[in-house]
């Protein structure tokens, strides 16, 4: 089967690649393009792991094929970071305990990052239910919404 | 993934011929497809995508013809919309309740009804806002009502080649409600969904609409339980009684979620509960 070529902005970067249609958008960041933030959990968009963000929105990168993403800006989790200096969720992950063995934590991340980027404005109870599409099996999510709440009041504080 | 062939088609008719071919699939927002695909239970030898061909996305209001959207609008659009949520608002609570943001960002309207499920979180909504299906092949164009679209579970009236393209609503409810009744918050697949829709004049009942998903072969209008209320005034007895028409109506199943006497226990309820607020809301 003929490969496609296809041009996508990964973290600011332009890559142009031949992709296997069959490859998706998960399997391009990581295998071919060596982005291995992005976790591989459930496989069937059920966990949440896999989200990135593309066009500025989340989504799975599993349930994705990599030949659909042409033209699309994606930022992963490689992305939030800054001139050496993590992104305000990134912090207040750390700061509050918000991962345990850390598989969760970048689609954790990248959803929350959409999430806020979207509206500051949510309560608890909706940043929870609005984090749902992710699964974390340690932390218990408390630690995880306390991340987040921190980081909207960090946000908003140097915004 | 078996590997296949891939298609960006930028019209619509060359994605229908593309599509009429044996062991094709259309692409949509690909969270059913990609995921089929992965487990092997689809097997296309190519898959066409709809993303590159223009008119297929996008939420439109005119006071002549009501609203329409796009088959390739994201699922995440239709939850959102302010004229769905005003007019239709079933159908974009309908939208909300399907899996999380992450994949509602993907999938679309258009893939959620072309899918067949009788489960689909979109189906009842649309069934109460009595919409009407447009579809083209390189044949020419059709219209279809959504009460007539399903001919079973994952089947459809559409023919090879043929591409739903839009969904037109040109019948608002004053008052309308969606219950999906499940056991996750999110990321769940329903037991049952009901929805109801009312247009009240002078506190009667002017015209009912009962959509009922996951209770028969296919999604279902319950019209007896309709017309029972129409010119009615919606008190509690007459929501009751409506509520026990529609279940009377249902031919559910028994599966590993629940059981057929609990579903059809449930829609007497949840048809109740729907009419209830959508009267609330009238």
């Amino acid at each position: 089967m003929a490969k496609h070529p296809v041009s996508l902005t990964v973290n600011g970067d332009e890559h142009d690649l031949l992709i296997e249609p069959r490859k998706t958008l998960l399997a391009v960041l990581r295998d071919t393009i060596g982005l291995t933030g992005t976790k591989e959990g459930c496989s069937t968009g059920d966990c949440g792991a896999c989200t990135v963000i593309v066009d500025g929105k989340a989504v799975t990168s599993c349930m994705v094929l990599g030949v659909t993403a042409s033209g699309k800006e994606i930022t992963t989790i490689e992305g939030l970071a800054s001139d050496g200096e993590l992104h305000p969720i990134q912090q207040a992950f750390i700061d509050t305990g918000g991962y345990q063995c850390g598989f969760c934590t970048p689609g954790f991340i990248m959803a929350s990052k959409a999430l806020v980027d979207e509206n500051l404005d949510r309560t608890e109870e909706e940043f929870r239910h609005a984090l749902g599409g992710n699964i974390c099996r340690c932390t218990g999510y408390t630690k995880i919404l306390e991340a987040v709440l921190q980081a909207v009041e960090e946000i908003r504080a140097t915004s | 993934m078996k590997n296949f062939e891939f298609f960006e088609p930028t019209t619509l008719a060359e994605a229908s011929r593309l599509f009429a071919q044996e062991h094709a699939q259309l692409l949509a927002g690909g969270t059913d497809l990609v995921i089929g695909m992965k487990a092997y239970t689809e097997t296309p030898q190519s898959v066409i995508s709809l993303q590159n061909i223009p008119g297929l996305t996008g939420i439109t209001a005119d006071s002549d013809n009501g609203i329409t959207i796009g088959a390739m609008t994201k699922v995440r659009e239709v939850e959102l919309s302010e004229d769905i949520l005003k007019h239709h608002t079933a159908l974009a609570e309908g939208a909300s309740e399907i899996g999380s943001i992450q994949i509602r960002n993907l999938a679309t309207l258009g893939g959620n009804i072309a899918h067949a499920s009788p489960a689909a979180d979109t189906v009842a909504g649309l069934l109460v806002a009595d919409a009407q299906v447009d579809i083209a092949s390189a044949d020419g164009e059709r219209t279809v009502s959504i009460n007539e679209l399903f001919t079973g579970p994952g089947q459809t009236v559409l023919k090879p080649g043929e591409i739903i393209t839009q969904f037109r609503l040109p019948s608002p409810a004053s008052g309308s409600h969606y219950i999906k009744h499940k056991i996750r918050e999110v990321m769940d697949l329903a037991f049952i969904g009901v929805a109801s829709a009312i247009n009240l004049q002078n506190g009667v009942i002017k015209e009912a609409r009962i959509g009922l998903a996951a209770v028969a072969p296919t999604p279902i209008r319950a019209t007896e339980a309709e017309n029972l209320l129409k010119g009615k005034i919606p008190t509690p007895e007459l929501l009751q009684q409506a509520g026990e028409v529609a279940a009377a109506a249902t031919r559910p199943i028994s599966d590993l979620r629940c059981s057929a006497e609990h579903r059809r226990e449930m829609v007497d309820v949840l048809t109740r509960r729907t009419l209830q607020i959508a009267a609330d809301r009238a």
